[in-house]
């Protein structure tokens, strides 16, 4: 039956997405290579789904996969859980319009392992069992621990979830073409059919597959490109310097600063920090939140109970230390690459994140758009991104399916004691309605900006999660009331401190762009450089608050400038000059710009009509009130502090009673949970 | 397989215990904040000391850039050096309080 259920999933998946498929940036005609690339990955994975499913009965098959995962297969399934498509494509996409700033991204998401290696994989596998919650409950009272461990792992595991499927969708229409609702509900059945039928088995080799897909793509397209310098970093760094498009951009980020600098300033300016990260404050917030949440990212957390010991844990970590960071150097190579290849102005057209730099350099090492190998390599990366998405989107679910079946409905309704049988059901049916939960809020979120989710998810796991295990596993007097308080506190002020924050959408400021792009700006007179402003305290950095000077940096001079026409009679002006013209090359450029202005001209009336007669964001708020882009800085210590604080002030005998006992064992693995045999 | 009843107070005044608590406290933390020190000098050099970042030292090769590179390699060392003494001397530790476990009343 489950082979026949397996199949026609698969079937499904790729049927409905073959009939749906329209523009992208794989061309109509080599669409059957994306499709037949993928739809060999589908039918690999679905045969390890299928071979999984067999050997799939137990909770601890199920959510653990028997323990029988080995530390470098569970090195490569933490990669191929942790890579999701953000860093494959929005990484390198960063890199190739904005240089050194967006290669810092990649520094946090490595380093982020050093707190999951030395204090957090090994104590967990020795104490944990399925999830977060068990940790917790260890030594804390088990229902109370296990309530807000379920509320934050499926709180976290949303907003990752949210991002990665509208994400996905978005990222699927504009590689392939593919209708944004059936990629959504392709994505969700596939993924389903993994969790639901292989459970953690085939989720484990789902993520390996893509992982191995993934660097081996990453490996070939920086072979290619940086090949032609024969790997030498210099003589690949010259080329960008040189390259005119960097300059271009370059030239185009930096504005009024650029008309004193020649242009192999401009190129080297690309290799310098600066040009994307204006706020160092929110930097440092960003990446507090990103080295210490990846230890709390409940998704990750359960791939350490699938390994058989400690030792197979610490070394899982570290394959996936040398995997990832690897992969993380590669972006360099593949963002500069795209930059100097394929061009900022190119990849910008296609997608303003810069999402489809990686694949439109794989077209071009390949030989460009219009070769067969070209569209292959595209055809292959556009596949490996679908899988991506897939791998990624099916450990989430499943983290946030154990703790609704494991946490709430085994451990909390029914006191632990279901049967065997009867807890690998509710495992099974927390991920159908974590799934199809899932695939709505994919389909309900469209169009909506979902980028600061993953980092709202970085944060509450580093100011809820982090905090609650890092104490109860090594202080002594850490206790129920102290992880309770903390976790809440931390939470509600990640999420809190968001709400109010720029990431949110401001009526008023949408409006007044809005009516810029429609009726053009009036004539600027030219003006003289300006020195920085400190802001009048640090407070101010942090909050809009009344009375506060805020810091700006400074300010070269700049020469006067014209008034720029509102978009209609931007578009007359330009049909009127292509009338005149006679070379293609132009002929083309004016098009592609009438097409970007009436692409604009639309978002604004749009714009318009939406937020006509609104004033305040949904928080009731006329410009953010929080001044940064993430919560970290105040909410991880925040959450660390209440933890303290609680713990001090009241008194649990049994988290005391525990101790001993939890100490000895995260650090010996005595009565550590077992594998099961087969 | 039942679990043997142990006394876990026991085992955690056991000086070998001790022993392997107090070095793996030390070293762990130890480990953990300078990595955490290190990594933080990344985004407060590339906002605060620019000037510094931008120094070319091979070719277009920068100081930022080599700085960047070098986050990679002391990770990838903090987790050799980690696994190493763990794999040697902390399993070993841990070896000896787990087959000696019962019988530490």
């Amino acid at each position: 039956m489950n082979l026949k259920l397996i199949g026609g999933a698969a079937a499904l998946a790729l049927v409905s997405t073959l009939a749906f498929a329209g523009a992208g940036a794989v061309a109509d005609e080599y669409k059957w290579m994306t499709f037949a690339v993928f739809g060999g990955i589908i039918a690999l994975t679905m045969y390890v789904t299928y071979w999984a499913a067999r050997q799939t009965h137990s909770t601890s098959e199920f959510y653990a996969a028997g323990r029988s995962v080995t530390g470098v297969q569970n090195g490569w399934a933490i990669a191929g859980d942790y890579l999701s498509a953000a860093s494959f494509l929005g990484i390198a996409g960063l890199i190739s319009l904005y240089g050194y700033d967006g290669f810092m991204y990649s520094v946090g998401f490595l380093v982020a392992y050093i707190t999951v290696l030395l204090v957090i994989a090994e104590p967990c596998r020795n104490i944990g069992k399925y999830t977060l919650g068990d940790i917790l409950a260890f030594r804390n009272n088990p229902k109370a621990s296990k309530t807000v461990a379920a509320i934050s792992t499926i709180t976290v595991s949303t907003f990752y979830l949210t991002a990665q499927m509208v994400g996905g969708g978005v990222l699927i229409k504009t590689l392939v073409g593919i209708d944004y609702h059936v990629s959504v509900i392709g994505v969700g059945i596939l993924m389903l059919t993994y969790v639901v039928f292989g459970g953690m088995k085939a989720t484990t080799w789902v993520q390996i597959i893509k992982a191995v897909l993934l660097v081996t793509a990453s490996i070939l397209l920086v072979l290619f490109t940086w090949g032609q310098y024969g790997f030498s970093l210099p003589g690949f760094l010259q080329a960008v310097v040189g390259d005119p498009k960097v300059q271009a951009q370059v030239a185009k980020l930096v504005g009024d600063a650029a008309t004193n600098m020649t242009p192999e300033e401009l190129g080297q300016r690309f290799l310098e920090p600066g040009l994307f990260l204006k706020n160092p404050i929110d930097q440092i917030s960003l990446g507090m939140a990103l080295v210490l949440g990846t230890a709390g990212l409940p998704h990750i957390l359960m791939r350490f109970f699938t390994v058989p010991t400690a030792q197979d844990a610490r070394k899982s970590v570290l394959w996936a230390m040398g995997i990832i960071g690897g992969f993380y150097v590669l972006t360099l190579f593949l963002g500069l690459g795209a930059a100097i290849n394929v061009g900022p102005v190119d990849i910008l057209a296609l997608d303003k994140g810069g999402n489809m730099a990686a694949p439109l350099l794989a077209q071009y090492v390949g030989g460009g758009a219009d070769s067969v190998l070209g569209n292959l390599f595209l055809a292959f990366v556009a596949a490996v991104a679908f899988a991506t998405i897939v791998a990624v989107v099916a450990g989430l679910v499943l983290a946030a399916a154990s703790a609704m079946a494991h946490d709430i409905y085994v451990g909390i309704i029914k006191g632990d004691r279901a049967s065997p049988q009867e807890q690998v059901i509710a495992a099974r049916l927390s991920s159908v309605i974590v799934g199809i939960l899932a695939i709505a809020v994919g389909i309900a979120a469209e169009g909506q900006n979902v980028a600061h989710l993953v980092g709202m998810a970085f944060a509450v796991a580093a100011s809820s999660n982090l905090p609650a295990i890092i104490f109860t596993l090594y202080w002594k007097r850490a206790n129920t009331y102290g992880v309770v308080a903390g976790m809440i506190v931390g939470a509600m002020t990640a999420i809190g401190l968001v709400m109010i924050s720029p990431n949110m959408t401001y009526p008023q400021a949408v409006l007044k762009e809005a009516r810029k792009v429609l009726e053009g700006e009036p004539a600027q007179p030219a003006k003289e450089a300006k020195p920085a402003v400190a802001a009048s305290s640090f407070m101010c950095e942090l909050f809009a608050m009344e009375g506060c000077v805020k810091s700006e940096p400074a300010k070269a001079a700049s020469i006067e400038k014209p008034a720029k026409p509102g978009a209609a009679e931007k578009l007359t002006l330009l049909n009127e000059k292509l009338a005149t013209l006679t070379d293609a090359k132009d002929i083309e450029k004016v098009k592609k710009d009438i097409a970007a202005t009436e692409k604009a001209k639309a978002k604004a009336e749009s714009d318009l009509r939406k937020f006509d007669g609104q004033t305040t964001s949904m928080m009731g708020l006329e410009k953010p009130f929080f001044l940064l882009k993430n919560p970290g800085l105040i909410s991880i210590p925040l959450g660390f502090l209440c933890v303290i604080v609680f713990s001090l002030m009241f008194r649990d005998k049994r988290a005391e009673e525990m101790w001993d006992e939890l100490y000895v064992r995260q650090n010996t693995g005595i009565h550590a949970e077992g594998a099961t045999a087969h | 397989m039942a679990k043997t009843v142990m006394n876990w107070a026991a085992i955690d005044a056991d000086p070998r215990f001790q022993t392997l608590h107090r070095k793996k406290t030390a070293f762990l933390w130890g480990l953990m904040l300078f990595s955490v020190i290190f990594y933080f000098l990344l985004p407060i050099g590339s906002a605060y000391f620019q000037e510094l970042f931008k120094v070319k030292v091979w070719g277009p090769l920068n100081i930022g850039i080599v700085f960047a590179l070098s986050q990679f390699i002391v990770a990838w060392a903090i987790a050799g050096i980690y696994a190493r003494r763990a794999n040697r001397e902390f399993d070993a530790m841990a070896e000896a309080i787990i087959r000696d476990a019962h019988n530490i009343r």
